[in-house]
Formats: C-alpha cells, structure tokens, sequence
C-alpha cells in the first residue's frame, strides 16, 4: 500500500460534524464539505439535496490539484484558497494542510463572509485532522484495524452482486 | 489512500487506470459504469477535450458490497495517456491505492506502452511509492484487432513484478471486470496485511 490507511473513528466525525454545522450556520451557506487532497470526502452538512459531494469532492480535489500544480511552475508553493463564483452559486475551497475545506454558497451569503468563517474554523479543522491521522498511524501499527481476517472468499463474494 | 470511515461504515479506495494514449482506459471506465446496477454506482465524471480524448481524468464511484460491515467503495480514475499530458496524470496519481496499466496489444503502440509504464514508474517514485509494493494488474487491451502482439512478447516486455495479467476487449467487456476483481482484491489484501 502507497501509505496506511486514514481511519476515522466516530467521535472525530462528530467533532468535525460539529465544526462544519457552525460554520455553515456562521456563514450562511448553503453547504459545508471537508475533503482530503486525495478526492475523498470526509464529512458534509448541509442541504445536500441532489447534489453529488462524492463528483464534488473528486473534481475538488483535482481542482486543487491543478491549481497547486499551476503555482508550484509560477514559483508558488501552492494557493491556499480558491474561489468560483457563479450566477447563483459559488464555492470556496481552503487548502488546510491535506484537506480540503469546501463552502457552497448562494445570494444568502457573500464571498467576504465564507472567506472570513472559513479562516476561523481552519485551525480547528487542522488540529483534528492531524490527530486523525495519528490515530490512524496508531492503529496501523498495533494490529487493531478491522480487516485482518477478510478472508479471500469475503473478497470474492463483493462482486457478485454488482454487476447486473 | 484509503480512507476508512467508523461513522458511515465505509471503505474508500482508489484506482488508477493508466496506460498510452487511445489503449482504452476510459472505455474500461464505460464498460464498468454501463454494467453496473444503478443503485452500486455514481456518475462517471469525464473532463475530456471537444473530440472525446481525456483532458485531466473520468472518475467513477463504485460500490462492491459490504466486508465486515463496512461498505467497500472504489474510487476509479483514469489518466489522460497523451503524453503531452504529463503534468496532470501525475496529478491524478496521488493517493492511489491500486494501479491498472491498460496495454494496447496492436503492434505499432509497442513503444507507446513500454514508455507508458516507465512515464507511471516515474511518477509513483515522485510520490514516494514503489509499483513494486503497489497493487496492480497489467490489462492487454484490444485482443480482437488483426495486428496484435502474442501476449508472451507482451509479457515478457511489460510484467514488472509477476502481476496477474489479464487479457481483454474493453470495447465489448471482455476481460474488464476480472481486471477490476484482480486489483481490487490486491488493495483490499494490503489492507489485511496492514
């Protein structure tokens, strides 16, 4: 495996649950996203409605990448916020160390204000991802992940059901 | 990376389809979304150019069923295979916890795909990864054409590391699914070990 797996344990969840729910009531967004670089999402709160946050967070996270790529040719570590702005909608993205913290907004709001409850809530957002993933090195290292004894048939019997 | 969530009871893993320009890495992608029941996947994201090549990558969620409750969730991306691309394939690359090379077995694209696994070498190394530790599965694409390779040339120029090799036509499905069984079972077999 390129590097352990990142194990998120529900009490972390609901801390950041937490943080997010304040910060969409904070700043009157629509909806709230954390994602890591990686494309894969974290947590949401908000109105999700039909909303796809598992395309979101990939194409954020390519987004930032390219972006990222962009500075590093310019000289520029990378760029720690981006922002697009629509006719109705917008987003915000943070780059908080490897994750991604994504504010979806609409005329209820404005860029100023997401910019502002974002940067406040980035600290947060950071200290728990780092002891996430100590946690995660903890538990790669002491043998208590949960699929030590997926047995191969487990394995073979995923694909069964999928394929139509 | 994957990413093991305790409150959704989810597995996230990812997989990277990579391999020369035209091998039929996001034809894989269709295939797999085209057979799929509806409620196992998300919708295929192709960020492609006006003449349907890969611009910056196709993504697909797909959900296989459930292992120890916890519902397992591949992630599956492609590359663009032009080589002009390069800055944004290896883009795609970060986190991957299982890569694809889709050979094109026509004759002509022999150095295509022998520059092709080298270009993907490269990239993991620039992330820290080794393909040696990396599970992965080497596809020889295209077996239907007139002009292919044996795929004992192909083997012996191409297998890096005795990975399962697996012969297909992506355009009608033959051999995809057992390319995407082959790896996905490396990945989830890593995690065991972990």
């Amino acid at each position: 495996m390129a590097n352990s797996p990142i194990l998120l344990r529900e009490q972390r969840y609901h801390q950041i649950k937490a943080v997010l729910a304040r910060l969409r009531l904070d700043s009157s967004a629509r909806l709230v996203v954390l994602v890591d670089k990686d494309g894969q999402q974290i947590a949401a709160h908000g109105e999700v409605g039909e909303l796809d946050t598992t395309s979101l967070a990939s194409l954020v996270a390519g987004n930032v990448a390219a972006t990222g790529g962009m500075a590093k040719l310019i000289g520029e570590r990378e760029f720690p916020t981006l922002s697009h702005e629509g006719e109705r909608e917008s987003i915000h993205i943070s780059v908080i160390s490897r994750i991604l913290l994504v504010v979806v907004f609409d005329d209820r709001s404005s860029l100023g204000l997401v910019k502002l409850r974002s940067k406040q809530v980035s600290q947060e957002l950071a200290a728990a991802f780092a002891e996430i993933e100590r946690e995660s090195e903890l538990s790669a290292t002491d043998g208590s992940l949960p699929f030590g004894e997926i047995t191969d048939e487990e394995i073979d019997s995923l694909f069964s059901p999928t394929i139509n | 990376m994957t990413f093991i969530n305790y409150a959704s009871r989810e597995i996230n893993c990812k997989i990277v389809y990579y391999g020369p320009g035209l091998c039929g890495k996001t034809t894989n992608l269709q295939h797999i979304y085209d057979s799929t029941a509806p409620q196992a996947k998300g919708k295929l994201i192709s960020l492609a150019t006006e003449t349907d090549r890969t611009l910056f990558f196709d993504f697909m969620p797909l959900e296989l069923g459930t292992v120890r409750g916890f519902k397992t969730r591949f992630h599956l991306y492609t590359v663009p295979g032009q080589v002009f691309y390069e800055a944004s394939r290896k883009l795609i690359l970060k986190g991957v916890d299982g890569v694809v090379f889709v050979a094109d077995s026509q004759e002509e694209r022999m150095d295509a795909n022998i520059e092709a696994v080298y270009n993907l070498e490269e990239n993991l190394r620039s992330y820290g990864y080794e393909l040696m530790k990396l599970p992965y599965v080497l596809q020889l694409n295209k077996r239907d054409l007139p002009n292919v390779v044996p795929t004992s040339d192909l083997t012996a120029e191409l297998q890096r590391k005795g990975e399962p090799i697996v012969e297909a036509v992506a355009s009608t499905g033959v051999g995809v699914f057992d390319t995407l069984k082959a790896v996905a079972k490396q990945v989830l077999t890593e995690l065991r070990k972990s």
